[in-house]
């Protein structure tokens, strides 16, 4: 399978991948690592002219501490954030997570960013990025601004991200001591999770419940009013209306939710 | 399918036979400097095969699943059916014909794989030998289930595994330089 003809366009800097995106508009797409965009391509699901390389701009690979944020530039590898000490002290949730995308030559090749803007509900990172409260940050012609998580996705692959912004970091709060877990459900190793649950601090996020990853709001509330396990698990369903495909009917999708979510209460407990 | 032989000299390219937009792409391949100039569409698999000849590494799925088209870029490996060729200008890439060592002109990888029979139709052998090269390159004495998450990219789908698994272990072993490596439970799936 070949990507239809484009315009290969590299750039050295956000400022040069933000005027190419006003100048070409619709008919441009950001390419990072591009192993979200290109297998869409492959397929001519998508079909841009013109494709802005952000590959040589080495600052928007980089992981650091501000002040109790740990932030993330949107073009660092998941190999190298899922193999970094300092995400691993600040966010551990983040580097497991990382470490279990795609398999090892997709984690050589995809980036942390690219895979939070491509928004599908069944990846790891963005629902990771989700119950790490994290903030995303984009920078535009204006300049930079900040977009809470919670008001980050929208739709399937539909994020807030603006038509001439780019996503230059990720900020993760540190997290608090109150232990995590991730519990990704997959039939084959390297696959998209049929369902997948992460707990952080009082989060419980769910990827592939919903036409984004979502927030598993009783459940929230029920383990805050100190449910036990099983009791916080059994309504981490509630209010979805989960897909159903090749992987797992929309019932099998409910159960996996409630029965990881009991799974990664018990685990995040033992990690306090 | 290219309908030329794998013998058949590199395919002449003349940028002025497309009409869609290129870019001159030059990169380095086992250590040869290589420069062509691709559509920008090019695939760094199909700039690896018909522009350089080097049919070795396979495409296989052509979806990312499979690996049988891995390659080293800057020592990592990656999927070259998802890598576009003009993302790999400038740096450099390994194929599976760059490997050689001190077995009869064979890698320790490369003698495990025939030591162990590491392989059956061979089609994924290319990426097998790539990704374990990969491997040992980070971590030259693995354990059988590091071995087994460092290939969870590599689908084969005659030998089931094992004799794969036997054949990085074995490569690991005697691999100069290398401890030998302790390996209880090896072989556990």
């Amino acid at each position: 399978m070949i990507p239809a003809p484009f315009r290969h366009l590299p750039v050295d800097s956000v400022d040069s991948a933000i005027a190419a995106l006003a100048e070409y508009g619709d008919e441009a797409k950001l390419l990072a690592g591009g192993h979200s965009l290109l297998p869409i391509m492959k397929l001519r699901l998508a079909t841009p002219s013109v494709l802005v390389d952000l590959g040589p701009v080495a600052s928007m690979s980089s992981i650091r501490m501000d002040a109790d944020d740990l932030v993330i530039g949107a073009g660092t590898r998941h190999k190298d954030v899922q193999n970094s000490q300092l995400v691993a002290a600040a966010a551990p949730l983040l580097a497991y997570a990382s470490s279990l995308v795609g398999d090892p030559q997709v984690r050589n090749r995809g980036t942390i960013g690219g895979s939070v803007v491509h928004a599908d509900p069944a990846a790891d990172l963005p629902c990771a990025v989700l119950a790490l409260n994290a903030t995303l940050v984009v920078q535009g012609i204006n300049g930079r601004r900040s977009i809470g998580v919670d008001e980050f996705f929208l739709g399937f692959w539909t994020t807030a991200v603006g038509e001439h912004e780019v996503l230059v970091e990720i900020r993760v709060p540190r997290q608090p001591e109150t232990g995590w877990s991730y519990q990704k459900f997959t039939t084959r190793s390297q696959d998209w999770a049929t369902v997948a649950v992460a707990v952080s601090g009082g989060r419980i996020t769910l990827a592939s419940m919903a036409e984004t990853p979502v927030r598993a709001r009783s459940a929230e509330a029920a383990a805050a009013a100190g449910g036990r396990a099983d009791q916080v698990g059994a309504l981490a369903d509630e209010g979805t209306a989960p897909p159903a495909d090749l992987r797992a009917s929309s019932d099998y999708r409910r159960n996996l939710a409630r029965v990881l979510t009991e799974r990664a209460l018990v685990e995040a407990a033992q990690r306090r | 399918m290219s309908a030329l032989s794998p013998m058949s000299p590199a395919r002449p390219v003349s940028p002025a036979s497309t009409l869609h937009p290129t870019s001159r792409v030059e990169m380095r391949i086992n250590g040869d400097t290589v420069a062509h100039e691709v559509e920008d569409r090019t695939l760094l698999v199909h700039f690896i095969r018909e522009y350089e000849r080097l049919t070795g590494t396979h495409v296989g799925c052509d979806t990312s699943n499979c690996g049988a088209c891995t390659v080293l870029l800057d020592g990592d490996a990656v999927k070259s059916c998802t890598v576009l060729a003009v993302q790999a200008h400038d740096h450099e890439v390994t194929t599976v014909e760059g490997l050689s060592g001190p077995f009869d002109g064979r890698s320790a990888v490369q003698e495990g794989f025939r030591q162990c029979h590491g392989l059956q139709c061979g089609y994924c052998t290319p990426g097998m030998l790539m990704a374990s090269t990969a491997l040992l390159a980070d971590k030259p004495s693995p354990s059988a289930l590091e071995v087994r998450h460092a290939l969870e990219g590599n689908l084969c789908r005659c030998t089931g595994y094992q004799m794969i698994v036997d054949s990085v272990l074995w490569a690991a072993d005697h691999t100069s330089g290398a401890p030998v490596a302790a390996s209880p439970g090896e072989g556990a799936p």
